[in-house]
């Protein structure tokens, strides 16, 4: 396949098959990262962005990426990086979060609460994933990888984690 | 290229794979498992920033540098981080203190820098200032909840402080690669003295009166370290030094 005989609507569809090491349910479509495909002539590049700075699973993904393209017979091609506009997790897409509630991974909320340097805040209200209770409450705002926060349900007494907003 | 925008970056750099490693030896042995995964956090954080910082200086170098062989491949006198990053962790309370004093400076840092001038140095910070917010968040809890704990906590949180704070004017001390920087340490500082004080008062702790008395060490930023570096670069760069190159 080459430059011309290929849209981008298709490869975004190709693109939606990547999924994000970490957490399988979500393509990384979903999570918001792909920022854009840039055709130069027979040169093919995608351009990502990272959800957390030091996250492991980004190189993972690039070469993913580049294993996809070589798959469908692009001769030349790369995987760009960039950092500004900075992700946000405004960028996940309702399908992935949606997706990410029926994996039992509790979605960001649709409006950061305390990402601020207030000290002692409240813990953000998380709805449990399991049994849709807001009764719950946050053990650790650091989880089992950067984008995680651990929360316990008080009423179905299920731990959970929260893909905190960012 | 100008020598003096790598070697800021390179400072940069090297601030946060140094505290970064440090803080990756308590994975383990965190004295709970929630704590001993935040901090292993924040230092994938800061090691995350690290790469962006000498992704970039290899790039202004062009001299076949990478980010690797900036991180791994140097010696003792060329890493140009602040001497508080490199100081041991020491108990719980210095680890916290030590991450205090620094998210503080940090997060001054970055608030300038991500509107600087330089729109890769700008990006970085943009990006990395989130992060850093959760660290100085997660460190100023500590330091109020150990300082204002039990008497035991509190003695601890004393003795931190005797250990650290002659570490923390250097950071408000601009190198020669950092005067054109267009950041403003003064500012910083003032910013950085505010928010130890809100800190402290609630952890009720007192800062040593800066007032002249207090004697700062300086020389990590050019490349005089304390004797601590070089335990760390034994571990940090023993793989790249005894297998070159190697990759996993
Ligand atoms: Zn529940």
């Amino acid at each position: 396949m080459t430059t011309s005989t290929i849209d981008k609507k298709t490869l975004y569809a190709y693109l939606d098959e990547i999924k994000d090491p970490e957490v399988p349910v979500l393509s990384i479509i979903d999570l918001g990262i792909v920022r854009d495909i840039v055709m130069h002539g027979e040169e093919i590049e995608i351009i990502i962005t990272p959800t957390y700075t030091g996250c492991p699973a980004m190189d993972m993904i690039a070469m993913h990426i580049r294993m996809m393209l070589a798959t469908l017979g692009f001769k030349k091609q790369k995987v760009t990086t960039v950092l500004s506009p900075a992700w946000t997790t405004d960028w996940m897409s309702e399908d992935g979060k949606r997706k990410l509630k029926e994996y039992g991974i509790a979605p960001p909320n649709p409006r950061q609460q305390v990402c601020d340097d207030k000290l002692f805040a409240a813990a953000e209200s998380v709805q449990c994933p399991l049994c849709n209770s807001y009764h719950t409450h946050r053990i650790s705002e650091f989880g089992s990888t950067a984008c995680k926060a651990l929360y316990q349900c008080d009423d179905c007494k299920e731990p959970f984690d929260y893909f905190k907003c960012h | 290229m100008n020598n003096d925008l790598i070697n800021y970056t390179l400072h940069l750099a090297d601030n946060s794979l140094i505290l970064g490693q440090r803080n990756s030896e308590w994975c383990g042995h965190g004295p709970i498992l929630e704590q001993d995964i935040a901090i292993t956090n924040i230092s994938l954080d800061l090691i995350g920033q690290a790469r962006n910082f000498y992704q970039y200086a290899a790039s202004l170098k062009a001299d076949g540098s990478t980010e690797d062989s900036l991180a791994y491949l140097k010696t003792e006198r060329e890493y140009k981080n602040c001497l508080l990053v490199e100081q041991p962790n020491g108990d719980w309370a210095q680890t916290i203190l030590r991450q205090f004093l620094f998210s503080n400076y940090q997060y001054l840092l970055y608030q300038q820098l991500q509107s600087h001038k330089d729109d890769q140095l700008a990006a970085i910070a943009e990006k990395s200032l989130k992060e850093v917010t959760y660290h100085l968040r997660w460190s100023s809890e500590w330091v109020i909840r150990l300082g204002d704990g039990t008497e035991e906590s509190h003695n601890r949180m004393l003795k931190a402080i005797d250990e650290l704070w002659r570490y923390t004017g250097e950071l408000f001390m601009p190198a020669d690669y950092e005067k054109e920087s267009g950041i403003e340490l003064t500012v910083i500082k003032d910013g950085w003295n505010k928010k130890v004080n809100i800190v402290f008062d609630d952890a009720t702790l007192i800062p040593p009166s800066g007032g002249g008395g207090a004697f700062m060490q300086s020389g990590g930023k050019q490349g005089k370290h304390t004797e601590h570096l070089g335990y760390i670069l034994t571990e940090l760069q023993y793989m790249q030094r005894a297998y070159p190159g190697c990759e996993w």
